[in-house]
């Protein structure tokens, strides 16, 4: 097996040597590498192919910017992750990784016929090949693209790890461990400010830490060992919080951010088992330093995308950090000096390389040292095409024309098994741009800079365009002492010697001789799009840069255009004719690099994954076997089945006992407001659409409330207490949206009120008997209390005690049947409903659930606010004309009850259906029409409750339909996808108009 | 995501308040005096504007009070806060 570990370095132990499994075959590498590097040790370079063409792709750089080494980790099924960057993946003992997007593997892919065929895959490709002919959609089109959509496979099992969100408070915050952030991080601590200095890496000092040219020193040390003094300093400071492996994925307003902390991913399996797997940070920092540095570009040029094609930076890294070479023989094509360092380094140890630079000429330090090591230098010069299928071989280079837009003179054939590539740098704005800054352009290097905009935040180093050690130190020290207004010394005579970059020179796309149509200039690698399918774009009308990233899918990958997005930006720019600067750029959104679901939810998974509401008595209904519905965050009982019931049976039962003998139900949940004060009655008066001043003491009054649009917004039934005392009872699901626009009117509006509201609905729990039997049920539990219609009328209200605790009793229906409801401390909440069960036993009292309680209800037409209303129905569309006060002067929503549009006639209004087969059960939500063959058809509205009565014998509905108050025992049709049902509108009472069972 | 300094308790996070629009909106005392198109004016019509705006905030899971803010929509920033009743701050235009 070849090795090309070549030298050692102290960031791998080559003591613990790691075995792990690539594509099904073990490899090792050490302690210290990453998946890549251990990949790269062990020669491996193609890794995986490309999205739409399935070329063979390798390992292009060292960071979160990866677009090609993304691979799946694991294969269980709730384990496996998809997508992972190697180039970040610590390797560990037993890891198992695979590459994506490849069938039957990475070698031979069948998927790379799409390669052959790219002339017919152009940019837009998916629009304008499946449109036609319709009917192909779904049968033909959407399920061959699914199959080849996507990346990686997702688990199909819950996620067994464990996720952590902690909250956190800091003075300072520094995002990015490098020079620049280590300095910012030391000043800010050193004066007493408590500060958080993250790092995405395993170790503080970014790329200066394995810096070793001797042209590059600070205080006579090679960088790299300054800094690591420097962190040795920063790490005894108490009021400094490290926190490596973390990598900030959000930056809110308010300096408000989120990031990661990485805590097992790097370790082996067994060592993972319940520990906490990652930890989303929740932060809030007065002051953010950011210093997130800077990715190395690419350069756009005819098969730039082969394996053994690396940013020349990541090549420096994997030999000076990992201790490996990408080659025995590389290639370093370049428009600046960077590429330089990596030249003279891979010498040092012996590794031969040559230099291909754009620029005419250049000179600095770095050059001097290159040249002086005999290093081969051809100025002037670019890559027009690269050759070898599964690895590069070799390049062809040619001369430069003196515009720079040609190329001149022969072709020369290099041979090589390496490139590495240098378009400059990119300035790492996203933490910028996300926390609402903008950005500036700066011509000479053609980057987007931070446009310093706030007190708050602050960019240093060079994700601020400050490139030499020299200029990012000093601007650092200084920028920092301003922006945190101390004045700190420690850096004042430190002394700085670099090599000064004097020469520029930016192609975004390079000349060749082929044209374009006939070149694979790759510009995002992770999703295939070419200067070719740009260039398209902008032949096909798009302009706007939003607009031709989604038509390219250029910058839409995992890697979200860390890459590509400037070099799209520039052909659209050249192309166009128009400034860079002016153009923009595409939105840098959240995360910076992606984030799995579990970080996210942290904790609130499975029964935390949502509050859940449960009334006193809910112990007794999971005994008694109850089925339950959840109304809001509320667990309420739906049905009770007995003897293995299903739904329907269960509801049939419960409905015929609830008005043959007696039902109870459980209605704990519904809302319960507490008013007092002086004003109160007037509150009432102002809130509900009906009066209230004259209710008596002791006595119930049903209110509709409104919005101020006039449409139906809550109900319920509302006790007056004492004469300054009422309580006031709302929907299940409505109770805490009125308390909030009772008080906003209250506090708000008619702050002169004298009224105060006390949200009760925990406080007390309520059992509702109702049926012929209950009045004889209340007896025995209430012997003392008058149930006689004089003394205790419907519509009113008593106290009484059940074994001396207090008790309010509501003799209210919304069954239509003799009903009572009694309240009590929730407390006694389940002892009540046991003693309710006890006492009813002989009248065969049957709980009942939500279903049978909206059966009851539709029998007699009443409405649910939610269901039968959806926030377009007024009182009269309703038919519930008879609760709105003509005499009163004002209340919510009145104004609105004539205007225009409310008082339209054809308007939709609730009527009754009855199916002409009464054993028909219509769907609610149906749609309803009265003419099928004209078309369109014309829908006049919909079902809203739809139930079979077990009391009536028949199937019965309500509905909303328009002008329906004039439509009764007319014929309507509700069309279902395999029939016609025929019915015929009528009253929406359905049982006992009369109300006689009230009194029963 | 804001820090809002609710008028009675403090600095608090966004999360604990619900937002209400647009402040200084009086209720018509005598709603049935309004034309269609008076009562739509304050039913309906909203600012919305881009820069400084005055709204409306309550800190629903806190002290449950409503309150005025000054914020500018440009950029988030809240530039005043003040209790309902108070007279806006004649500094923002």
């Amino acid at each position: 097996m070849p090795n090309y570990r070549i030298h050692k370095t102290e960031y791998i132990d080559e003591t613990k040597r790691v075995s792990f499994k690539y594509d099904g075959k073990t490899y090792f590498g050490y302690e210290g590498d990453t998946l890549a590097s251990a990949l790269l040790a062990n020669g491996i370079h193609l890794v995986g192919r490309s999205f739409k063409y399935h070329r063979p792709r390798g390992i292009v750089s060292c960071g979160a910017e990866e677009p090609n080494a993304i691979c799946q980790i694991g294969s269980k099924k709730d384990l496996t992750e998809p997508n992972v960057r190697a180039t970040e993946l610590e390797l560990y003992e037993g890891l198992e990784a695979s590459s994506q997007n490849c069938w039957p593997n990475v070698k031979f892919d069948i998927g790379g016929i799409n390669n052959f065929i790219s002339p017919l895959i152009p940019a837009g490709f998916y629009y304008k090949t499946f449109m036609w002919p319709k009917s192909f959609w779904k049968k033909v089109y959407e399920p061959l693209i699914r199959l080849s959509a996507g990346l990686g496979k997702s688990p199909t099992e819950p996620d067994p790890d464990i996720y952590d969100h902690k909250y956190v408070h800091y003075d300072v915050l520094v995002i990015g461990g490098g020079v620049s952030g280590i300095i910012a991080a030391k000043m800010a601590a050193k004066n007493n400010l408590k500060t958080l200095l993250v790092d995405d890496k395993k170790i503080l000092g970014g790329s200066t830490i394995y810096q070793n040219n001797e042209s590059i020193k600070i205080d006579d040390k090679l960088s790299s060992e300054w800094l690591k003094n420097e962190i040795q300093e920063i790490k005894k400071l108490s009021n400094l919080t490290i926190k490596t492996r973390t990598s900030i994925a959000a930056y809110h307003g308010y300096n408000f951010l989120l990031a990661k902390e990485n805590l097992t991913d790097h370790l082996p399996e067994e060592k993972k088992k319940n520990k906490i797997r990652q930890r989303l940070w929740k932060i809030r920092a007065k002051k953010v330093v950011i210093a997130t540095g800077s990715i190395e570009r690419p350069l756009v040029f005819n098969n730039n995308d082969r394996p053994g094609i690396l940013l020349s930076n990541s090549i420096n890294k994997y030999l000076d950090y990992y201790g490996v070479t990408c080659g025995e023989n590389i290639i370093l094509f370049t428009n600046n000096d960077s590429a330089y360092e990596t030249s003279i380094s891979l010498h040092k140890k012996g590794i031969k390389n040559i230099i291909v630079d754009l620029r005419k000429s250049a000179s600095s330090e770095l050059i001097k040292q290159a040249e002086s090591l005999g290093i081969k230098i051809y100025f002037n010069h670019v890559v027009t095409n690269t050759f070898g299928y599964r690895k590069i071989n070799s390049l062809e280079i040619m001369k430069l024309s003196e515009d720079g837009n040609t190329t001149v003179g022969n072709k020369i054939r290099l041979s090589c098994d390496c490139l590495g590539m240098s378009g400059g740098w990119t300035p790492m704005v996203h933490m910028h741009t996300q926390s609402g800054g903008k950005l500036d352009f700066r011509d000479e290097d053609q980057v987007f800079l931070p446009k310093e905009n706030s007190e708050d935040q602050i960019s240093v180093g060079s994700c601020n365009g400050d490139f030499d050690l020299e200029n990012i130190i000093d601007k650092t020290v200084n920028k920092i002492n301003k922006f945190l207004d101390i004045d700190n010394q420690d850096y004042q005579d430190t002394n700085i010697i670099c090599s000064k970059e004097n020469d520029k020179r930016n192609i975004w796309l390079l000349p060749n001789k082929i044209p374009l149509g006939k070149t694979k200039c790759f510009i995002d690698f992770q999703n295939d799009s070419t200067a070719k399918d740009i260039k398209l774009a902008l032949k096909e009308g798009f302009r706007s840069i939003e607009h031709v990233k989604r038509y390219t899918t250029t910058g839409m990958a995992t890697d979200q255009g860390k890459l590509s997005n400037m070099h799209a930006l520039g052909i659209i720019a050249d192309t166009a004719g128009v400034k860079m600067g002016t153009l923009g750029t595409t939105t840098f959104r959240p995360p910076f690099t992606p984030l799995t679901f579990g970080t996210l939810v942290g904790r609130n998974v499975g029964k935390f994954f949502e509050v859940v509401r449960k009334t006193s008595m809910h112990e007794w209904h999971v005994k008694n076997n109850a089925e339950f519905e959840n109304v809001g965050q509320w667990k309420r009982p739906w049905y009770y089945p007995k003897n293995g019931e299903n739904m329907h049976d269960a509801v049939q039962r419960e409905s015929k006992a609830a008005r043959d003998s007696a039902g109870i139900l459980d209605a704990s949940t519904l809302g319960k407001i507490d008013i007092q004060g002086s004003d109160a009655s007037e509150f009432l008066n102002r809130v509900y659409t009906n009066a209230w001043s004259k209710l008596a003491i002791g006595k119930c009054r049903y209110g509709l409330m409104l919005n101020e649009d006039g449409m139906v917004y809550d109900d319920g039934v509302t006790t007056r207490i004492s004469e300054n005392h009422y309580l006031m009872t709302t929907t299940t699901g409505g109770a805490a949206n009125v308390l909030s626009k009772l008080e906003d009117y209250l506090q708000t509006e008619w702050p002169e009120l004298d009224v105060y509201l006390t949200s009760v609905t925990d406080h007390y729990s309520t059992a509702s008997i109702c049926g012929p039997n209950s009045k004889k049920i209340l007896n025995k539990l209430f012997p003392n209390l008058d149930l006689s219609d004089e003394n205790f009328p419907h519509m009113s209200f008593k106290e009484d005690k059940l074994e001396n605790i207090n008790c309010r009793i509501m003799r209210i229906s919304f069954t239509g049947e003799l009903s009572y409801e009694i309240n009590i401390e929730s407390k006694y909440g389940n002892s009540l409903w046991k003693m309710c069960i006890e006492a009813g036993k002989e009248f065969n009292l049957t709980p009942y659930g939500t279903e049978t309680m909206h059966l009851l209800r539709a029998e007699k037409g009443f409405i649910i606010v939610g269901q039968d209303t959806d926030g377009t129905m007024t009182p009269s569309d309703l038919q519930m004309d008879w609760i709105v006060s003509k005499k009163k002067y004002d209340f919510i929503g009145k104004r609105s009850l004539y205007r225009s549009d409310t008082i339209r006639e054809d308007r939709k209004q609730l009527v009754g259906l009855l199916t002409d087969d009464p054993k028909e059960i219509l769907e609610e939500g149906a749609q309803i029409v009265s003419d099928i063959k004209s078309k369109p058809i014309d829908m006049l509205g919909h079902v809203t409750s739809s139930y079979f009565s077990p009391n009536l014998n028949k199937s019965i509905a309500l509905a909303v339909v328009r002008s329906g108050k004039t439509m009764k025992g007319q014929k309507l049709i509700i069309p279902m996808e395999n029939k016609n049902i025929n019915v015929t509108v009528s009253d929406t009472i359905f049982l006992d108009k009369e109300n006689k069972r009230l009194n029963a | 995501m804001f820090l809002i300094n609710c008028p009675f308790c403090g600095e608090r996070d966004q999360s604990e308040f619900s937002s209400g629009g647009e402040a200084h909106i009086v209720r018509p005392k005598q709603p049935t005096e309004l034309s269609d198109d008076e009562w739509a004016e304050y039913l309906f019509m909203r600012k919305n504007i881009k820069g400084i705006q005055f709204e409306r905030w309550n800190h629903v899971h806190g002290c449950r009070k409503w309150f005025n803010v000054v914020r500018d929509t440009s950029n988030d920033k809240i530039l005043s806060v003040y209790k309902m009743g108070e007279k806006p701050p004649v500094n923002y235009k």
